[in-house]
């Protein structure tokens, strides 16, 4: 009966979903709705629904009352929902650090009072939270590199791809900061770090990299054999797909570490229900669960552990990047490095 | 009643209030000081990351190209969680970042203005900076708008303020405490002048000779004054009472002695019955006399009794003997039981002969003539003396003692009603009690307690 239920339930929020499509202005990708609890939580997000299913479900077993409708778009239509359209939503959840950044800077987010448990780099005020900490690590194809050393730094990289460049053309993988905003916000991370990162873009151009949206699409390449080599490649998704022919690098000069961040928009029509969602996210249950899922909890420990790991700072740096002449002008150079004839 | 006004309270209270009113005034010190400091500090970070954004404006032949350098926004975090707001203008033409954000009131130039303003709900200090640069060969001006909000800032101060607000409290404390030291030093003089005017007896005459600081002297000087005037006004009236004894007495003994000879001449019975009366009036009058020339000089030594060194037992022995010829010729005798050794006392002779004498004179004047007026001392200092007379009347002991009081009983004795109230008076004068009581079987037991050394 509950089955039933869930699944008229889950049906009727399609059809609704159909139908008010056209009212929004973004384009959203999936509408999934869990339980059948009266009041509804409405969670916008980055993160496919398969991935976040196991912890609305662990949410739900704490909160029967309550029914999850979980909305997912990519991290510019999530942006565009709450900036520009107002949509109403409880919870937001992205990966893209400076949009959400952005969205707190500009007023978009309610403040919430559950953060203490977070390290200071993992929140911005009360305002910002990170759910998750995801390394940005390099992975190469075993294969690939036999009778070579692996590259242990972005300067290991340079000199390999340099003195190899025969065996590596066409052949590295790396995120389209044009078309993927966490590959902007990794592309502009690493120019701030470090300008071996510039020489790498000029290096790994000469060879004539293949440019994807996902991780997923790269992790599947190199798997594949179509690639020898992913740079910027988020950690989560190597880890939850483990290889022996593929190893992960973390490299040593440096590894950003993406926070997935959360925010209680100012739009919600429940902010209790979204602060609710959060506290739970937060929380070592709620941990737990996203750690089953392939998205690892913030840990201090794991950041003092391992020296390279640096986590993108939440502070208004981030809102450089975010400005239309700054992207335009970052694109433009790194096109021109990257994309060669 | 009202409690009486305490100078050391108010003096601790004035301190007190003083003490927080100093108090308030360095908390409020601290504060603006601290909280301009702060301003200070926040608007050269701020100053400088716009002037750092603007630098980083270059013209070109296709337009302005900008370059928001990351630490300039990193660097407004890092102080705080500020929000950042940021307009860049050409012109008068927005270019890029938030185009609502106000402009200064006047043109800012290379140095850079602050202002603040209201926006986004929040107060946004603005830190503005204008320059021109060359674009394909023409001058443009540009203008770089800088805002943070004051999140930071008002962290700062708050803790800033704790810790005047601390600092504060800190020194009202310790001015407390030297509040209350100090009223205790300042008053000590006092304090010490009343315990010591406290202290003296109450026949203890002499003039104040403490050292006292410059504000009690008036005090001390007036009190002297009283004490002089006091002294010289007991010994006019010991003078005079002398004096007037003495020039009552001398032509009274002329008067009898020449009532005598005229008792002696007259041979008309009814002369020689008002003669006597004369005398025995005229004895009335010595008498009388006397005993308020004693009394007078009890209550004058009772002021200042000296301590002389006596033996209780001889005192009494050797007035006894003295009286001893008066009983005989009124048929009565002293039966006296003294103890073994002596009974040291410290006390004034004189008061202590007068208590005696007039202890063993009543009782020989209104004991019956064929008794034995019995005389006992203990060796603890307690003196009795019992008469089979006519017993106290009807007034009992009280009444008695009075001044110039006698008994319904006295009928023919000639007394003054002073005798009593001498013993009385000298008693206690010598430290001792008095009481007097009827005796069982008829009689009256005086009994006279007197401290031993």
């Amino acid at each position: 009966m509950r089955d039933l239920a869930l699944a008229l339930a889950l049906t009727l929020t399609l059809i609704g979903g159909l139908f008010a499509r056209p009212a929004l202005a973004f384009e959203i990708e999936e509408v999934a709705t869990f339980g059948a609890g009266a009041q509804v939580v409405s969670v916008l997000s980055t993160t496919d629904a398969a991935v976040f299913a196991p912890v609305i479900a662990g949410y739900l077993e704490t909160r029967p009352d309550l029914t999850v409708r979980y909305t997912v778009a990519n991290s510019q239509q999530v942006y565009a929902a709450i900036a520009g359209d107002g949509a109403a939503f409880d919870l937001v959840i992205s990966s893209a650090m400076d949009l959400q950044m952005k969205l707190a800077n500009d007023g978009a987010a309610r403040a919430f009072d559950g953060g203490g448990v977070l390290p200071d780099w993992a929140r911005w005020r009360d305002r910002l939270f990170a759910v998750a900490q995801e390394p940005v690590v390099m992975i190469a194809r075993r294969a690939d590199f036999a009778g070579l050393p692996l590259p242990q730094s972005r300067a290991d990289l340079v000199a390999l791809l340099r003195d190899n460049a025969e065996r590596f053309a066409g052949r590295i993988g790396t995120y389209d900061p044009a078309g993927s905003g966490a590959g902007y916000l990794f592309a502009t991370q690493d120019a701030r770090q470090s300008d071996s990162a510039w020489r790498l873009s000029e290096v790994a151009g000469s060879l004539h990299p293949q440019l994807y949206t996902a991780s997923a699409a790269m992790i599947d390449d190199v798997q594949s054999g179509r690639l020898a080599l992913a740079y910027n490649v988020l950690g989560s998704y190597a880890a939850a797909r483990p290889d022996p022919g593929m190893v992960v690098i973390q490299p040593a000069d440096f590894t950003h570490v993406l926070l997935r961040t959360a925010l209680v928009p100012v739009t919600s029509t429940d902010p209790a229900a979204g602060a609710g969602f959060l506290s739970f996210l937060l929380s070592p249950q709620g941990q737990a669960l996203l750690a089953d899922a392939g998205l690892p909890p913030v840990s201090d420990t794991t950041i003092t552990a391992a020296p390279q790991l640096r986590p993108i700072r939440l502070d208004p740096g981030l809102l450089v990047y975010v400005d239309p002449m700054m992207r335009q002008k970052f694109l433009t150079e790194w096109t021109a490095a990257v994309v060669q004839p | 009643m009202r409690r009486p006004a305490s100078i050391r309270r108010r003096l601790l209270l004035q301190g007190i209030g003083v003490a927080a009113l100093l108090a308030l005034v360095l908390y409020l010190a601290v504060r603006g000081v601290a909280g301009a400091a702060i301003q200070t500090v926040q608007d050269s970070v701020l100053g400088t990351a716009t002037v750092v954004i603007a630098e980083e404006l270059r013209g070109g032949a296709d337009g302005i190209s900008v370059d928001i350098p990351y630490a300039a926004f990193s660097m407004l975090g890092a102080v705080g969680e500020d929000r950042v707001f940021y307009r860049i203008l050409v012109g008068d033409q927005t270019v890029t970042g938030y185009p609502d954000l106000p402009l200064p009131d006047v043109v800012p130039g290379l140095t850079p203005a602050f202002y603040t303003v209201p926006y986004q709900d929040a107060q946004v200090r603005v830190g503005a900076v204008g320059r021109s640069v060359l674009v394909d060969g023409n001058r443009v001006d540009v203008t770089v708008l800088l805002g943070q909000t004051r999140t930071a800032q008002a962290v700062i101060s708050a803790q800033m303020a704790n810790r005047a607000a601390g600092l504060g409290l800190g020194i009202f404390a310790l001015a407390a405490v030297l509040a209350l030291i100090s009223a205790r030093s300042v008053l000590a003089p006092v304090h010490d002048l009343a315990l010591a005017v406290g202290r003296r007896g109450p026949q203890d005459l002499r003039p104040v000779r403490r050292a006292v600081p410059r504000e009690l002297v008036p005090l001390v000087a007036a009190l002297n004054g009283l004490i002089a005037r006091l002294r010289s006004a007991l010994d006019r009236t010991e003078s005079f009472i002398t004096e007037a004894a003495h020039h009552v007495r001398t032509p009274l003994a002329t008067v009898r002695m020449q009532t005598e000879v005229a008792l002696r001449q007259a041979t008309d019975d009814a002369t020689r019955a008002s003669l006597r009366n004369v005398i025995r009036a005229v004895d009335n009058a010595a008498r009388s006399t006397g005993q308020m020339l004693d009394h007078a000089s009890v209550i004058y030594r009772s002021d200042q009794p000296t301590q002389d060194a006596l033996d209780l037992a001889v005192v009494l022995r050797d007035l006894v003997g003295q009286m001893a010829p008066t009983a005989d010729m009124r048929d009565m005798a002293f039966v006296l039981d003294l103890p073994v050794g002596p009974v040291p006392l410290s006390a004034d002779r004189l008061l202590l002969e007068s208590a005696l004498r007039n202890l063993l004179d009543n009782a020989l004047k209104y004991g019956t003539a064929d008794t034995d007026i019995e005389v006992a001392l203990t060796s603890d200092g307690c003196v009795t003396v019992c008469d089979r007379g006519r017993g106290l009347g009807g007034g009992g002991a009280a009444a008695l003692t009075g001044r110039f009081a006698r008994g319904d009983n006295v009928g023919d004795v000639v007394g003054s009603g002073l005798g009593l109230s001498i013993v009385r008076d000298a008693a206690r004068a010598c430290g001792g009690t008095f009481t007097i009581s009827p005796r069982p079987g008829g009689g009256t037991c005086a009994t006279l307690h007197l401290p031993l050394r």
